[in-house]
C-alpha cells in the first residue's frame, strides 16, 4: 500500500493537518502536499478510468506530465474538470471527484470495453461505424459521446476573476530549477532586466531530490545553493521572480504567454485567481528541464506502475511511499537513485531490472552496496494486477517474454530515459536533432526560432538542451545566461559557472519495447498513451495500414492527442512507429509542438474582458430616453437600437404594428443617430465619390441629396446610403449603421494606397451628430410648431437639405425618406440630441407623436420595396440583381466593382433577381425559405429557384409581404411558386412587384 | 505576434495594433481589361515561403497604410516603407539582398 513515511518530506508541514474529500470521502494531508501526494498518503492509488477501455488508472508522475490523475475540482461557480492532481496544491476543504467512471470508480460499467478491445483497434471509428450510413448520426455517435469524454463541462458561471498583465523583459528565463537560476544569475550580472518564471510553488526543480548526499554545488548542498541563489536574485533590482507561473507559449518576435496561478492553492484569498502575463522579451531562455519516459512493457498501465523519478519525488518531497515493495525497471543509471532513496526510507526494493547487459555505473554499485539485487540484461515481461500491481514477471530483454522469475510487489518504478522539454523551443520554429548517445531529441542550437532581426531569440539551458549531469547543466546554463544578457544589450562579464561534483554514469541503452521481441499478446497490453488508451499494437497497426507519417499515425491512433498532449507517450510512440517502418527515429521526426505547454484556464485567456466590458456598447445621445421608455433592444453592430417600444400589457408584435400604423397615419420619431456619417472633402472629392459609388456623385448640386450604392472590387453590393453635397468641395456620405467604420476604412484604403495623389480627406463624424427621423403626415406640422427655418415643400423639396434653426436648435435638415412618408431627417449636435428629441416629443404630442423602432422601420421600407444591406444582400449580390440599374451610371468609365460586374457570371440572365412575394393565403412566408422548381439536382434534392430575403406582416396591407431573389423573377410576374418550410408545410406565394405601398411615391413627395 | 515599425508615426507596433492587407504592389485592372488580367489582380497571389511584400494598416494607431518586406519562413523583417509607391524602394531591396542573395519575388529581385 501507499502511505505516509516518518522520514523525508522536505516540502510538507507535518505540524498542520488539512482535510479534503475525494469522491465524497474525507482524507487528510498537510500544507505543501499536492493532491496527488495526499491521495497516495491515504492509499488512494486508483484515481480514474482511461478514455476508451475504462481501465483503472493510477498516479504515474509527479508533475505537469501526469496523464492519469485528472479530477473534477470544486463545485458551483468554482467547478473545474480535468485538473491534474499532481499540480494541484492541497488546501483545507478541497473537493475532488474522479472522472470517466460510472457508477463508481471502483465499479465502472464502461470497463467492459477492455474485453472488447479486440474490436476497438486504432481507427475503429472509421472502420466499425461507417455502415449503415444513417446509424452514425442516430445510433453510434450519441452512444460514443455518452461513453467517451473526460470531465463534465461546468454549468455555473465562473465565480472567480482573472486579469492580464503586460510587461517587457530583456531576458525571460522560463524554469526555476538550477539551470534557470544559474542562467538568470549570469544574465542579471550583465545588467539585463531579467524575468524568471517557475511553474511550481518551489525553486530548484529536481536538483534537491536528485542530489546524492555527497553532491555539492559551489561547495554547498543542492537545496542550500538553490536557497542562496534565489536570495541573491531577489536582492537584485533588475530581477523579477514569479512562482506558480508557467511559460505557456512562445510566439513570433519574442512574445510569450505566461500563466500565473495566484489563488488555486488559496481559494479564499482575495484577488484574481489566474493572471495571464503577456510578455515581450528580447531573449528567452528555456530552462524547462526534462521529462522521464515510461518503459513499454505489458501491464505498464496498472495502478502502482510509476515513473522512477516520481517515486523518489513522492518519498523525498512529500514523505509518501507509493508502495512497500517496489521493483525498479530501467535502461539508465538515474533509476538507481530511486532504489537508493526507497532503501533509505526503510522500504523494500526486491529487484532492479536493468535492460542493459552491462548494467550501470557508480550508482549501480551504490545500490548493490545497500544490498539491492540487480538483474542486468533483464526486462519486465508482464505486470500482474487489477486495480493495483500484485507482481511482475521477469524475462530476458533480448527474448520474446519467456518468464524467468516472478516477484511479488505493489509498485513498479520505471525509467526509459529522459526527454528534454523542447516545447517552448519548438513553438516558434526551433529545430531538433536526434542525439543517438543520449537517446533523445535535443534543440539544434544552429536552428533557433528567429526574430525580426533574423537572429535566434530562444536558447535552451540545462536539461532542456540535453545536458543531464549537474556539471553540464550549470555550465550550459551559465553560458546561455551570459549570451542572452549580452544579446539583450547587457555588458559581457567574465564570470564562471559554479563547481560541481561529477557523477560517473554508464551510458543509456535505448529500450522502446520490453522485451525487445515481445509477442503480440504482450504488445496488446503495452500502453504508450495512458490517457487515450493507445497501445504498442495500435501504432504498429497504423504503420501496417499505411499511416507512415508521424502526423497521420498520431491522428489515426489518437496517440498524444489527450489533454497531456503526449508528454509521456510521444517519443516512445514514434520510436515504435520508426521500428515498424524500419527507419531511424530522426527520419520519422516528431509531431508539432503547439502552445500552451499545459492547458490554461479559459478565464485567464478572457482576463477582465467579460460581462459588460467584453464588448463595450455604443450608445446614442438618446439611448437613456429609450431605456426609460421601455425599449426592447436589438444589437446592431456595437450599438443597441430600440426594436420597438412596447407599452404596458402590449406584446412586442402589437407594439410594432401600432408604431407602423401611427407613423403612416400621424407622426413617428426614429433615433437615426447610429447611421454612419462620413465627411469627404477636397478638390477631388467628387471624382473620388464617382469611383466609390456606382452612380454619379460629382454632378450632385450643392443643397441636394442622392441615394448611392457602393460595391467591392468584386462587384458585390457592400453598402448604401444618401449622399448630401454640402459645398463645392464637401460631401456628407451616410452609411448603414454597421458600416460606418468599415466604409471609412474602405475610403482610406483607396485614398492611401491607390489614388494617393488625389486631394481628398475623409472624417468619420458619426458620433458628432444626433439624428432624428421625423416621419408621417404630421411631420411638417410639428416642425412648423417648433418654428424656425422654412420646411415647406417649396423651400425644402424632396431630396434637398438645408441648414437652419428648428425651435431652439441648430439643425441640418434632410428631406429624405426610408418609409415612403413625408419625412425629415434632422441632425443636431450630439450634445443637443436628447433635448431635441424631447422637444419633438412634447411638441408632437398633439399630432400623435410616438417613437418607433427598427422593426417598424424595416416593415415600412419593405412595404416600399427598399432594400436593406444584409437582408437583400449577402456578399454575393450585385446591384443589378436588385433591379437597381437606375442607380448605376452608364456614363462613367470606371467605378469600384464595374469590371467585376462585367464578368460572364454576373451578366448571366439566369441570375436570381429581386421580386415581391405575396402568399396566396395572406400568411407570412418563413424567413430564408427557398423556392423549389421542377426536377432534382445531383444530390437528389429538389432544384431551388429562389429564396426569401425579407418577410413581414404588413399592418398597412393587413397581410404577409416579402421580398426575395427568384430566377427570371421579373419576367414571371403573377406566377405562384412553392416554398417548402422547415415545419413540413409548403407555402405558396405569387410573384409581384416589390413595391407594395404607394407605388407612385405620392406620399413622400408632398 | 509580429512587431512592425509604422513608417508614418514611427511606433514599433504589435500585431494587435495592425490590420493585415494582403500582398503588396498589385496593379489595379478595371473596365477594358482582359478576364485573365482581372482574375490575376483580384485573386492570384504568390504566397511565398521566404521573402514577401505585404500591405499593413496601423489600424489602432495612426490609421495609415504601409508596406512591409519580411520573410514568411523566419519572420525576419527587412524593412517597412511608404504605401505610396508601386514597387519596393532600392534601399529595401538592398537590405534584402544583403540577407538573401539572389532573392526573387514576382518581377522583382
Amino acid at each position: 500500500m501507499s502511505t505516509r513515511l516518518t522520514g523525508f518530506g522536505r516540502l510538507i508541514d507535518r505540524s498542520k493537518p488539512l482535510r479534503f474529500t475525494f469522491d465524497g470521502k474525507w482524507m487528510r494531508g498537510h500544507p505543501g502536499d499536492t493532491l496527488a501526494s495526499a491521495l497516495l498518503a491515504n492509499d488512494q492509488m486508483l484515481v480514474g478510468r482511461s478514455f476508451k477501455y475504462h481501465r483503472p488508472r493510477g498516479i504515474v508522475a509527479s508533475g505537469a506530465e501526469e496523464p492519469n490523475a485528472l479530477v473534477n475540482l470544486g463545485k458551483g461557480g468554482r467547478f473545474e474538470p480535468n485538473q491534474r492532481a499532481t499540480t494541484t496544491e492541497l488546501f483545507e476543504g478541497l473537493r475532488a471527484e474522479s472522472q470517466n467512471r460510472w457508477p463508481s470508480l471502483d465499479f465502472d460499467i464502461g470497463s467492459v470495453n477492455t474485453y472488447l478491445a479486440r474490436f476497438l483497434p486504432a481507427g475503429f471509428y472509421y472502420k466499425m461505424f461507417i455502415h449503415p450510413r444513417p446509424f452514425w448520426k442516430h445510433v453510434y455517435e450519441p452512444f460514443i459521446r455518452q461513453s467517451a469524454g473526460l470531465g463534465r463541462a461546468p454549468k455555473d458561471r465562473d465565480g472567480d476573476t482573472y486579469e492580464h498583465f503586460h510587461t517587457h523583459a530583456d531576458v525571460l528565463v522560463i524554469g526555476g530549477g538550477v539551470a534557470g537560476l544559474q542562467a538568470a544569475k549570469a544574465a542579471a550580472d550583465t545588467g539585463a532586466r531579467v524575468f524568471v518564471l517557475e511553474q511550481t510553488a518551489h525553486w530548484g526543480g529536481r536538483a534537491p531530490v536528485d542530489a546524492r548526499d555527497e553532491d555539492r554545488i559551489a561547495g554547498q548542498g543542492a537545496a542550500d545553493w538553490v536557497a542562496a541563489t534565489v536570495a541573491e536574485l531577489e536582492a537584485m533590482p533588475n530581477v523579477t521572480l514569479r512562482l506558480r507561473c508557467m511559460g505557456a507559449g512562445v510566439y513570433d518576435h519574442g512574445y510569450v504567454l505566461a500563466y500565473e496561478r495566484l489563488r488555486d492553492h488559496a481559494p479564499d484569498a482575495t484577488g484574481p485567481r489566474h493572471r495571464l502575463w503577456r510578455i515581450r522579451a528580447k531573449q528567452i531562455i528555456s530552462a524547462t528541464g526534462a521529462i522521464e519516459r515510461p518503459l513499454s512493457f505489458a501491464g505498464n498501465d496498472i495502478p502502482g506502475v510509476m515513473l522512477a523519478s516520481a517515486v523518489r519525488d513522492y518519498v523525498v518531497n512529500y514523505a509518501v511511499s507509493p508502495g512497500d515493495r517496489t521493483v525498479i525497471a530501467t535502461n539508465n543509471d538515474d533509476a538507481y537513485l530511486t532504489a537508493i532513496v526507497l532503501k533509505k526510507a526503510g522500504l523494500d526494493v526486491p529487484r532492479i531490472v536493468d535492460a542493459r547487459a552491462q548494467g550501470g555505473g557508480a550508482l549501480m554499485e551504490a545500490a548493490k552496496a545497500l544490498g539491492i539485487r540487480v538483474d542486468t540484461g533483464r526486462a519486465i515481461a508482464k505486470v500482474k494486477g487489477g486495480k493495483r500491481v500484485t507482481k511482475v514477471q521477469i524475462c530476458a530483454q533480448a527474448g520474446e517474454g519467456g518468464v524467468l522469475d516472478e516477484i511479488a510487489c505493489d509498485a513498479v518504478a520505471m525509467s526509459g530515459g529522459w526527454s528534454p522539454v523542447v516545447h517552448l523551443w519548438s513553438h516558434c520554429g526551433g529545430k531538433l536533432f536526434w542525439d543517438d548517445a543520449q537517446a533523445m531529441f535535443r534543440p539544434d542550437a544552429a536552428h533557433p526560432p528567429t526574430g525580426a532581426d533574423g537572429q535566434g531569440f530562444v536558447t535552451c539551458a540545462g536539461a532542456a538542451s540535453g545536458a543531464l549531469d549537474m556539471a553540464h547543466v550549470l555550465e550550459d546554463a551559465h553560458a546561455a545566461g551570459l549570451a542572452a544578457g549580452k544579446a539583450a544589450g547587457g555588458k559581457a562579464k567574465r564570470t564562471k559557472a559554479p563547481e560541481t561534483t561529477a557523477r560517473a554514469d554508464a551510458p543509456i541503452e535505448p529500450v522502446w519495447l520490453m522485451p525487445q521481441g515481445a509477442k503480440v499478446e504482450l504488445r496488446t497490453k503495452t500502453w504508450l498513451d495512458f490517457q487515450n488508451d493507445v497501445k504498442v499494437s495500435d501504432v504498429q497497426l497504423a504503420a501496417q495500414e499505411g499511416f507512415e507519417s508521424v502526423e497521420h499515425a498520431k491522428r489515426y491512433t489518437t496517440l498524444g492527442m489527450a489533454t497531456d498532449q503526449g508528454k509521456l507517450s510521444n517519443i516512445n510512440g514514434l520510436a515504435i512507429l520508426s521500428d515498424a517502418l524500419g527507419q531511424p527515429i530522426p527520419q520519422t521526426g516528431t509531431t508539432t509542438f503547439r502552445p500552451p505547454y499545459t492547458p490554461i484556464s479559459m478565464g485567464a485567456i478572457g482576463g477582465e474582458a467579460r460581462g459588460v466590458v467584453f464588448q463595450p456598447i455604443r450608445r446614442t445621445p438618446i439611448h437613456g430616453w429609450h431605456e426609460a421608455h421601455g425599449a426592447d433592444w436589438e444589437p446592431v453592430g456595437q450599438w443597441r437600437r430600440p426594436y420597438a417600444f412596447p407599452r404596458k400589457g402590449e406584446s412586442v408584435h402589437d407594439a410594432v404594428m401600432r408604431e407602423v400604423k401611427n407613423t403612416r397615419e400621424a407622426l413617428g420619431l426614429l433615433d437615426a443617430s447610429t447611421l454612419g456619417k462620413l465627411i469627404v472633402k477636397g478638390p477631388d472629392a467628387g471624382k473620388f465619390l464617382d469611383m466609390l459609388y456606382t452612380n454619379m456623385m460629382s454632378t450632385l448640386p450643392v443643397g441636394k441629396c442622392r441615394y448611392g450604392l457602393m460595391c467591392t472590387e468584386n462587384g458585390f453590393l457592400t453598402d448604401d446610403g444618401v449622399v448630401a453635397r454640402i459645398d463645392e468641395d464637401t460631401f456628407l456620405c451616410h452609411t448603414t449603421t454597421g458600416g460606418a467604420d468599415r466604409i471609412h476604412a474602405h475610403m482610406e484604403e483607396w485614398l492611401q494606397t491607390e489614388w494617393w495623389d488625389w486631394k481628398v480627406y475623409v472624417a468619420n463624424v458619426t458620433e458628432q451628430f444626433a439624428q432624428v427621423a421625423v416621419v408621417g403626415p404630421n411631420a411638417r406640422k410639428v416642425l412648423e410648431k417648433l418654428g424656425g427655418m422654412d420646411v415647406r415643400a417649396e423651400a425644402l423639396p424632396f431630396m434637398a437639405w438645408a441648414d437652419g434653426r428648428i425651435g431652439d436648435f441648430d439643425a441640418r435638415v434632410y428631406r429624405i425618406s426610408f418609409s415612403g412618408e413625408l419625412s425629415y431627417e434632422i441632425a443636431v449636435r450630439a450634445s443637443q440630441g436628447l433635448a431635441f428629441w424631447e422637444a419633438l416629443m412634447e411638441a408632437g404630442a398633439e399630432f400623435g407623436a410616438m417613437p418607433y423602432g427598427t422593426e417598424a422601420l424595416h416593415i415600412m421600407r419593405a412595404e416600399k420595396g427598399f432594400i436593406m444591406i444584409g437582408d437583400e444582400t449577402d456578399g454575393t449580390v450585385i446591384p443589378q440583381d436588385l433591379g437597381l440599374d437606375w442607380a448605376i451610371s452608364k456614363k462613367k468609365a470606371d467605378y469600384i466593382g464595374k469590371r467585376g460586374q462585367e464578368r460572364a457570371h454576373m451578366t448571366d440572365p439566369g441570375r436570381w433577381k429581386l421580386v415581391g412575394l405575396e402568399t396566396v393565403d395572406g400568411s407570412v412566408l418563413p424567413d430564408g425559405a427557398y423556392a423549389v422548381g421542377e426536377g432534382l439536382n445531383a444530390n437528389g434534392q429538389r432544384v431551388t429557384i429562389g429564396r426569401v430575403t425579407s418577410t413581414y406582416f404588413s399592418p398597412t396591407l393587413g397581410r404577409g409581404i416579402a421580398m426575395g431573389l427568384v430566377k427570371h423573377g421579373p419576367d414571371r410576374m403573377g406566377e405562384v411558386i412553392d416554398f417548402p418550410g422547415t415545419d413540413g408545410k409548403t407555402y405558396r406565394a405569387k410573384i409581384v412587384d416589390p413595391v407594395f405601398h404607394d407605388k407612385e411615391g405620392a406620399k413622400q413627395n408632398v | 505576434m509580429l512587431i512592425l515599425q509604422c513608417p508614418c508615426c514611427g511606433v514599433m507596433a504589435d500585431e494587435t495594433e495592425l490590420a493585415a492587407g494582403g500582398e503588396a504592389h498589385l496593379k489595379r485592372f478595371g473596365p477594358g481589361s482582359s478576364d485573365d488580367d482581372f482574375e490575376s489582380y483580384l485573386f492570384n497571389r504568390v504566397n511565398p515561403k521566404g521573402v514577401h511584400f505585404e500591405r499593413w494598416r496601423h489600424a489602432y494607431g495612426c490609421g495609415k497604410w504601409f508596406h512591409a518586406a519580411r520573410c514568411t519562413a523566419t519572420l525576419e523583417v527587412f524593412g517597412t516603407y511608404s504605401a505610396q509607391v508601386t514597387e519596393p524602394p532600392q534601399e529595401i531591396r538592398d537590405k534584402i539582398s544583403a540577407r538573401r542573395p539572389g532573392w526573387r519575388w514576382r518581377e522583382f529581385g
